[in-house]
């Protein structure tokens, strides 16, 4: 998951990387008493998860605490590309001399990670690397060594620093790293880093990706989100369910993260020939189907007031077809007249027969048993087109 | 033929005593693998009785090779102990690590990775977060049902593994050489390119099919491969095309980030390496089915 810019700083400081004064602030008299605290010339700055704040009028350079009132109350509310601001960070003014740009990140296609580093900073790194990619510096960082002094300065000279430069700023990315590795991140990004006039190497703006799959190591660390999260996402991850809301009409319940992608696109294809129908959730149930599973599935699914038809697609390969037709079975007793919307089924695999046969004889009026998944996609994608 | 795994693979299961690996040891020896025992090092000595096989305990990987002459290691560990297994297995130099556990942190991975090659890739490793892989008739190595599909003159390469069953069972009447699920995580051991290198190489193998997902460029770099080196035919799905960017669609590398890892970006690099590509899994399976009556 994504850091906030002000969560990014708080880690920044964590771990001695070099940062201003920065204070949040939810309401315009919050945001007063910040500048107020910190005092002098102070940058109001919306925290959102998403590129561009600037243009979009979501930072502002003021010069008191009536200015500071003022400025948040006009970024608070503010939809920065569907990002509406709750929260602002109230930043320490800096005098910039110089800006620059680094960062650390998984490279996926190498299987190791890589350093980004240019001395031509202060502007986003996409455009960078479009329109100057001789200038950014690509240095991959050996996952077992990481980050050393010796690296961070080949790393600073590579990206354009001279040798006075690179002995300041080595330090600093040494530090990154630390974040980087000890935090279980897959990005650390300092855009920009900065020599202020009086000297000083400041990381101003930073962007950290949490890895999920290492939060067993950080149960210390409590992360407050406070983007908007779909009211549905969140009952489902209280359940325990591996899912995601979208924009449509055809529920899907599968199993395995791979059939389930399938499935969103089968019933895409389906949904072109009845009405543009699309569909409207990824959910995986994992290996195992249990009734409970499949009554939680369900209850999410059903609650979803887009949602006119559900397809449930599983392959058996470790789960067996009878459970998950004795899943579905349990599932429609427990939800009683909740279950209020068509259910197409098309179960394939381990145990299949007596899976079609329980829910033969279940013949819940809501079930329809089809075959083939194209098939069954393409009844889900009619059915809500209804 | 078939690839990384035959009828003289001897495999030991590093986790085999826990509930994941017991239930799938009992699998694979149900399936004919030829499982020769298991490793856990607070068990170490033990004999475990599995449906009448009875199979040893040894406290670290290199012990069961020398005790075994085990070539193959099939991994079950939680996450939180997953990296060192794995390095444990890369240390005793098995020829090949299966790693089937999801949730592993990935610079736990990426680490392991980074040691492998540092100790000249000695270790084939496959996974982690993956159903493992199979040789119809001759062993299984992993958590892939063993009766979807006989032996046959397809080799498949997939980062799913109901996806990889799906696609077994469609293509049940001709037959499966090897299909390998390579994982759905970011940094993997054995890529669509190394499975197809092998594919080709494969004797028995006559045409190839190859499902990709959403998510870094695994695929591109596969369809670029396929045009210089493979020359046995090949067929792609991907899937994904409907994900939103931004949003991990259940395996933890199936992300779109911007514009890279697109399925439409994927299927063009395909479609520009002369490859065909289903636009569902059953249609995929069709045009595997075309290709291989024309090669008769």
């Amino acid at each position: 998951m994504d850091l906030f810019e002000y969560q990014a700083r708080d880690l920044f400081e964590a771990y001695g990387v070099p940062v201003l004064q920065g204070l949040i602030a939810d309401t315009p008299d919050e945001a007063a008493a910040a500048a107020a605290k910190i005092g002098g010339t102070v940058v109001v700055k919306a925290q959102v998860q998403v590129g561009g704040r600037g243009k979009a009028g979501g930072v502002k350079v003021v010069h008191s605490v009536d200015e500071a009132r003022e400025a948040a109350s006009k970024i608070l509310g503010l939809d920065i590309k569907g990002h509406v601001v709750k929260r602002v960070m109230i930043a320490e003014g800096a005098a910039i001399d110089k800006e620059f740009y680094f960062s650390i990140l998984l490279d996926r296609s190498n299987r190791t990670f890589l350093s980004l580093c240019s001395v031509e900073g202060g502007m986003e790194i996409e455009q960078l690397a479009v329109e100057r990619p001789e200038a950014l510096a690509k240095v991959p960082v050996d996952a077992m060594i990481g980050i050393d002094l010796d690296k961070a300065l080949e790393i600073a000279k590579a990206g354009g620093f001279d040798d006075a430069m690179a002995a300041k700023v080595a330090p600093v990315f040494v530090k990154l790293w630390n974040v980087f590795k000890n935090e279980d991140t897959t990005l650390v990004e300092v855009n920009p880093l900065v020599l202020s006039k009086d000297g000083q190497i400041l990381a101003l703006d930073g962007k950290v990706s949490l890895d999920e799959n290492a939060d067993f190591r950080h149960s210390e660390r409590e992360v407050v989100n406070i983007a908007k999260v779909d009211p549905l996402e969140e009952k489902a991850k209280a359940l325990g369910l591996n899912y995601v809301k979208l924009d449509g009409e055809v529920g899907v319940i599968g199993n395995g993260a791979g059939l389930v992608m399938s499935t969103l696109d089968v019933v895409a294809y389906a949904g072109e020939k009845h009405g543009g129908v699309k569909p409207a959730n990824f959910l995986d149930i994992g290996g195992g189907a249990s009734a409970e599973v499949m009554a939680n599935g369900l209850d999410v699914i059903l609650n979803d007031p887009q949602v006119r038809s559900v397809f449930v697609n599983v392959f058996g390969g470790i789960t067996a077809c009878d459970a998950v037709a004795n899943g579905i079975v349990g599932a429609l007793n427990t939800l009683g007249s909740a279950a209020s919307k068509p259910l197409v089924v098309r179960l394939d695999g381990n145990n299949v027969i007596e899976g079609r046969r329980i829910l033969a004889e279940y013949a819940h009026p809501l079930v329809t048993v089809v075959e083939t998944m194209d098939e069954a996609a393409d009844k889900a994608a009619e059915l809500a087109n209804k | 033929m078939s690839i990384f795994l035959d009828q003289n693979s001897r495999i030991i299961v590093q986790g085999m005593t826990g509930a994941e690996g017991m239930k799938h040891t009992r699998r694979m020896l149900a399936g004919g693998s030829n499982i020769v025992g298991g490793v856990n090092p607070r068990k170490a000595g033990e004999t475990v009785d599995v449906d009448g096989t009875q199979l040893p305990v040894f406290g670290t990987v290199a012990e069961a090779m020398a005790a075994t002459g085990a070539n193959v290691s099939v991994i079950f560990v939680p996450p939180a102990f997953a990296k060192a297994a794995i390095i444990e297995a890369i240390d005793a130099e098995i020829p090949l690590a299966v790693a089937i556990t999801e949730g592993i942190p990935v610079h736990d991975s990426a680490e392991a990775w980074a040691y492998n090659v540092a100790k000249g890739e000695k270790t084939r490793l496959i996974g982690p977060n993956c159903p493992g892989i199979i040789s119809p008739g001759k062993s299984n190595a992993g958590i892939t049902p063993w009766d979807i599909a006989g032996a046959g003159p397809i080799g498949l390469v997939s980062k799913s593994g109901t996806l990889t069953y799906q696609m077994m069972f469609e293509l049940r009447e001709i037959g499966i050489s090897t299909a390998i699920g390579i994982g759905g995580d970011p940094i993997i051991g054995t890529t669509h390119i190394d499975a197809l290198a092998a594919f080709q190489a494969d004797p028995e193998t006559k045409a190839i099919v190859l499902i990709g997902e959403i998510g870094g460029d695994s695929e591109e770099k596969a369809a670029a491969y396929i045009q210089a080196h493979v020359t046995k035919p090949v067929v792609a799905y991907v899937a994904g095309f409907t994900a939103p960017e931004g949003k991990t669609m259940g395996h933890a590398g199936a992300i779109v980030s911007g514009s890279a890892g697109t399925a439409q970006a994927k299927k063009e690099a395909f479609e520009a390496a002369g490859v065909k590509v289903g636009k569902t899994p059953s249609e995929t399976a069709a045009l595997m089915r075309e290709v291989y009556a024309s090669l008769a």
